[in-house]
């Protein structure tokens, strides 16, 4: 835990100047709030004394006055610490995402989404929580105590210690109660989440539940989660109703305890009517430090907790890195020529071996084409070449150089790659498909890209072109659309080593023909490798490599494989059926 | 009809509001308890600086110590009075607002489950999650905190002012002064902030957006070297996000104060005008004090109206929803008359020149007829999108036919309830849905009569034992959400022996694409003739290799049945099927989803 705070402190230290602030602006305020019953007690002492009204104007002027006062400094108070708690949020949030920037494809691969985004938000909530509005009101809580106390004990020590003994009540109450409501709360949540949990379940298996006639059966499982919800809400309730009405109670207690020794005080004449009327005035003003203490610390429970969370992320350390590169290697002209020597890769933590021995080489206008069966390693395998996951050293290498001594920017700069399912952000098409270009999308090169990937008769027809909006708050691209955008993209890195993973799996034949005789241009300037199903994609590679768990089983060109009879043979005439058989 | 997300919330809906007042009828009693306790608790607050003021005026002012002493025990009793009231009014108000959310997620929950497959097409299952859970909470929030407090805060106003009123009306009214000044600032604060916080969702929601989307497509930012600028449009929002909240301290640093100073200026007038009256002892310093508490006490229930209002808006909004959800009507009602079919039936199922769209003319089955008789295994053969899988969501009625009739031993199934249509048939899809619980309640489903002897003999014959009994705990193994700590060959596995424990006439199998490993692969194909035996048999094939020996079997091409026969038929006949079976892959197939050459 101390460790955590120490990472913290950089953070608030950087808002130093406004913390300081905010703390001198509440030493202000709490002295000034708490001089306001004094001016009472004169008042009250004066009229009984015979005052005047002018000692009565003074005294109305003077209140109004210290408010006006207080409120100044409290509003100064809350603009320089909240407004710091912000500020650190925002450095917390930039430097959270530009963490996760870092990490590799195999962190979020392990890792859910939903998961980070908690740790992004709620949890950031939280911390941000403890270092504004926690310093704020331990800050006026604590000091507001001592004080209040103070003046107390000089107005009559002995009724202040009777009249704090059931205040510590207040405090305790509030920490325990605050404890067992958080617990409560928590298994509430718990059981909650069993009960989307049981929702969720019968609804997404709905024709089994129709199937099977399990309708009653499904009511009496959720019956039984939402008895438990309520009956865990209960308890809950039970406490919380019991909760705020004893904190009045203890305060009532004081206030009684005031009534009757302070009363017999007046009686007696230890003290004022003003004094008196003073005194229970402070009681009030403690109230609020009380109750704020123990809810101060739940904040700081809860906010710890969080940061820790948060560091979880941030000290993971980047797998991929560029602490092996060669800040010289492929400084100048990339030519593109790929080579893999032996190898064998298998995911870090796992045991099963991914690839064996692969090999191959390819230079620029040639095609190299892997196909296989799901799961025999071809994704892997291009995958490793942009160090998506870093392969071993010494296995592959661009123009000569081993890629994990090329500076990552440096080794992705020169590819294109188009992933298995393409991912598009909600922006304009033209924005998506300059993504590797800053600022405004270069249209002329824009649209030659989206030509040479087959993309511009279907963009003509979107209703503003190349600015239309895509994804949630835009039109909504069928696969093929996706798929043949992506590879625009690619197209438009201008890349030495182009790489598509299946990228034409969602469009018809005739569509694929006519893009790969369209990127038979580019490809006579680039290296290529690509990863396909149908055979009419790979038929005019260089070099076809069937893998089969990892290992290469067959490999040649087209017509060499087709005459070997072996793996290839038997899908090309499988394929060529379908293609038949579709026709008829 | 869909159930949409986004009903425009209204501010008062009296339609809504009495259909939402519908539940809270069982639990009148209730509520007038909670309505006592709330005007009692009231009361015991405000007798407090009353009793003050007595104690000042009638007592020390006097040196009346015994009085003092007598009224302390009022004081007393007025606290314990104030804590039990209280109590209960939280407790009976809260209590009551959950029986009520456990009845309305009752209601919607049932509501779903009479809704047809149909329905669940049409809505996404995260969109009937919020239905069931965040909207009903919006409602929490009204019944426990929102309505009837309401009228304890105005209990509460009233009941000050009429006692400042009481006790010195001249008074009061100065005291009052400041109440135009306090629904100014309060006008002002909630107009400002209600902009303000609408800005601060939206930009969280950019916020959340951006870093979902951003996760979700970080292999694509890394691949194109885009860290930079991505990092420079998230700092963007997150500058735009931090500035409207600081924005909005402003708003809240004014407020706060401004009210207490509005306080401070009712406390300095009762003391210049108290204090005068008091001089002239038309005051006494009794009532001066307890004005002063009193003043105070003022300002809450004025702030704590407007916040009321908020959560009123949001509930009317949730509620709206839900009973959009609730008036759904549900479109497969089984016919009156039909109630006495029996249940027994040797399992002949026909299809009669039968048409089917999903959505308006785009047929998905073009005169489909076809006969299965008592015991016969029909294999339907045919590529995505074809109508295979339709044909037996019709059969087991997730859909009506558009046009023709299906007769399950003779009868329409249109004509036969329901539950008793679906009893006839075994279901095992390709996409194996395991609920959470155990091992042997995911093969006995709800079905209380089948034993745990049954449930071992089930899973023994189509030899899940094997996998079973290799678990910790046996056939009390928990089972994880989805089944997502066992494989998809042993969920296949266990999904047979569900089907088999309920020994259905006929038996409708839908078989599993994914490639799994051999030795699975073959304990499959024999727990698969386990499962046939003596049934009437529909089955999917995506595998030839697993129908040759089928009665009859079915292909299906574009929505028609294009040949029908036995295996060797279809063979000898040399044509759609004779090219399936030429091309069946050795190895396993390529990919789980099929090859789009091969699509209609």
């Amino acid at each position: 835990m101390w460790r955590a705070l120490q990472r913290l402190w950089p953070y608030v230290t950087s808002a130093r100047h406004a913390m300081l602030a905010g703390v001198l602006w509440i030493v202000l305020a709490t002295a000034i709030s708490l001089t306001a019953p004094l001016i009472l007690k004169y008042v009250i002492d004066d009229l009984l004394a015979g005052a005047t009204r002018a000692t009565l104007a003074l005294a109305a002027a003077a209140l109004l006055g210290l408010a006006i006062a207080d409120g100044v400094c409290r509003y100064w108070m809350r603009q320089r610490l909240i407004g710091a708690s912000r500020a650190i949020e925002y450095a917390l949030r930039n430097d959270f995402f530009a963490h996760l920037q870092r990490l590799p494809l195999s962190y979020y691969q392990a890792n859910r989404i939903g998961d980070l985004m908690s740790r992004a938000s709620s949890d950031l909530g939280a911390v941000r929580l403890m270092v504004g509005p926690a310093v704020m009101y331990f800050g006026s809580t604590a000091l507001g105590f001592v004080i209040a106390v103070a003046l107390m004990v000089s107005i009559d020590p002995w009724l202040t210690l009777l009249a704090l003994i059931p205040l510590p009540l207040v405090s305790i109450a509030t920490h325990v109660f605050g404890k067992a409501i958080h617990e409560k709360f928590d298994r509430i949540q718990a059981q909650l989440s069993e009960l989307s949990a049981v929702v969720q379940e019968s609804l997404a298996g709905v024709r089994v539940v129709r199937a099977y006639r399990q309708e009653p059966f499904e009511l009496s499982r959720f019956g039984a989660a939402n008895d438990e919800y309520v009956h865990r809400n209960r308890s809950l309730i039970r406490l919380q109703s019991a909760f705020y009405p004893s904190l009045s109670f203890f305060f009532g207690l004081s206030g009684l305890v005031v009534l009757w020794f302070g009363g017999s005080g007046v009686i007696n004449g230890r003290i004022t009517l003003g004094d008196f009327a003073a005194f229970s005035r402070y009681l009030v003003l403690l109230s609020w430090p009380l109750i704020a203490f123990g809810w101060v610390i739940n904040i700081v429970q809860r906010g710890i907790a969080s940061w820790q969370r948060m560091l979880e992320v941030m000290d993971t350390v980047p797998a991929i890195t560029d602490a092996e590169a060669d800040p010289a290697a492929l400084a100048g002209r990339v030519v593109g020529r790929l080579e893999v020597r032996h190898l064998s890769f298998t995911y870090p933590g796992a045991t099963q071996q991914v690839l064996t021995d692969i090999s191959f080489s390819a230079s620029p206008g040639q095609t190299v084409a892997i196909v296989g069966a799901t799961g025999s390693g071809k994704s892997t395998l291009l995958q490793l070449v942009p160090r998506l996951h870093d392969p071993p050293p010494g296995t592959v290498f661009l123009d000569g150089v081993d890629i994990r001594r090329v500076p990552l920017e440096r080794l992705r700069r020169a590819m294109g790659v188009v992933p298995q399912e393409p991912f598009l952000f909600s922006d304009t098409v033209a924005h998506n498909i300059a993504f590797s270009r800053d600022g405004d999308p270069p249209k002329d090169a824009v649209a030659a890209a989206a030509s040479a990937a087959g993309l511009d008769a279907d963009v003509s027809g979107f209703g503003h072109g190349f600015d239309t909006m895509v994804g949630e708050r835009g039109i909504t691209l069928s696969g093929g659309q996706k798929q043949r955008a992506a590879i625009a993209r690619a197209l438009l890195v201008d890349p030495k080593v182009l790489i598509l993973d299946d990228a034409l799996s969602a469009v018809d034949t005739t569509t694929e023909d006519a893009i790969l005789r369209r990127l038979r241009d580019v490809r006579e300037t680039r290296t290529c490798l690509l990863v396909a199903h149908r055979i009419s994609t790979v038929r005019d590679a260089d070099l076809i490599l069937v893998l089969d768990g990892g290992r290469v089983i067959e490999r040649g060109t087209h017509t060499s494989l087709v005459a070997q009879g072996g793996v290839y043979a038997s899908m090309d005439r499988r394929q060529r059926l379908e293609q038949e058989l579709a026709a008829s | 009809m869909s159930v949409q997300d986004d009903a425009i919330a209204k501010g008062y809906d009296s339609t809504l509001m009495r259909r939402l007042l519908q539940y809270l009828r069982p639990y009148w009693l209730w509520v007038i308890v909670a309505f006592i306790a709330i005007v009692g608790g009231s009361l015991a607050d405000l007798a407090q600086p009353w009793l003050t003021a007595k104690a000042i005026d009638d007592h020390i002012a006097v040196n009346d110590l015994e009085g003092l002493w007598r009224l302390g025990r009022w004081f007393l009793l007025i606290l314990i009075t104030s804590f039990v009231f209280e109590y209960i009014q939280t407790s009976v108000m809260q209590m009551v607002g959950q029986k009520i959310l456990h009845t309305v997620r009752r209601d919607v929950f049932t509501h779903l489950q009479r809704l047809d497959v149909k329905f669940y097409d049409r809505n996404p299952v995260g969109r009937l999650m919020t239905r069931v859970t965040t909207d009903v909470d919006a409602l929490n929030d009204m019944f426990s905190s929102g309505v009837v407090t309401v009228f304890g805060d105005l209990i509460m106003l009233f009941g000050i002012m009429a006692i400042m009123v009481a006790m010195d009306w001249r008074l009061a009214l100065v005291a009052f002064s400041v109440l135009p000044f306090i629904a100014w600032a309060t006008a002002w604060f909630r107009r400002n902030v209600r902009e303000n916080y609408r800005q601060v969702r939206g930009l969280v929601a950019k916020l959340n957006a951006f870093l979902q989307e951003h996760l979700t497509g970080m292999g694509t930012v890394q691949l194109f070297s885009q860290q930079a600028r991505s990092y420079r449009q998230f700092e963007a929002i997150n500058r735009e996000h931090r500035d409207v909240n600081i924005q909005s301290i402003f708003y809240y640093a004014l407020f706060y104060p401004i009210i207490e100073v509005l306080a401070a200026l009712s406390g300095a007038l009762i003391i210049l005008a108290g204090g005068w009256w008091a001089l002239e002892d038309q005051v006494s310093i009794g009532v001066l004090v307890a004005f002063l508490q009193y003043s105070r006490r003022f300002f809450q229930p004025i702030s704590d109206l407007s916040e009321k209002f908020n959560i009123l808006q949001a509930a009317m909004a949730a509620s709206e929803r839900i009973f959009g959800l609730l008036d759904t009507p549900v479109e497969m009602p089984t016919s009156a008359a039909s109630s006495d079919r029996r249940v027994d039936g040797p399992g002949r199922i026909e299809f009669d020149r039968v048409w089917f769209a999903y959505k308006d003319d785009e047929f998905v089955l073009r005169d489909v007829s076809f006969v299965a008789e008592p015991g016969q295994r029909i294999g339907i053969v045919g590529a995505t999108g074809s109508g295979k899988t339709t044909i037996i969501s019709l059969l087991l009625r997730f859909y009506d036919v558009t046009q023709g009739r299906i007769l399950v031993d003779g009868i329409d199934v249109r004509e036969w309830p329901l539950e008793q249509l679906r009893m006839r048939f075994g279901l095992v899809l390709q996409d194996v849905h395991l609920f959470s619980g155990t091992i042997s309640s995911n093969i006995r489903l709800g079905r209380e009569d089948i034993t745990d002897e049954a449930v071992r003999e089930a899973a023994k014959a189509v030899h899940a034992d094997r996998f079973v009994d290799r678990l910790p705990q046996g056939y009390d193994t928990p089972v994880a959400e989805r089944g997502a700590t066992l494989s998809v060959g042993q969920k296949q596995l266990l999904s047979f022996a569900r089907a088999l424990a309920f020994d259905p006439a006929v038996l409708v199998l839908d078989e599993a694409t994914s490639s799994i490993d051999t030795e699975t692969e073959g304990l499959i194909q024999d727990a698969l003739h386990t499962l046939m035996a003596g049934r009437t048999v529909f089955a999917i094939a995506h595998r030839l290799s697993t129908i040759q020996d089928m009665d009859r079997i079915l292909v299906v091409h574009k929505g028609q049945i294009r040949e029908s026969g036995t295996h060797q038929e279809l063979l000898a006949l040399g044509g759609i099927y004779f090219k399936l079976w030429e091309v069946r892959p050795l190895i396993a197939p390529t990919s789980s989803d099929p090859s789009p050459a091969a699509a209609p």
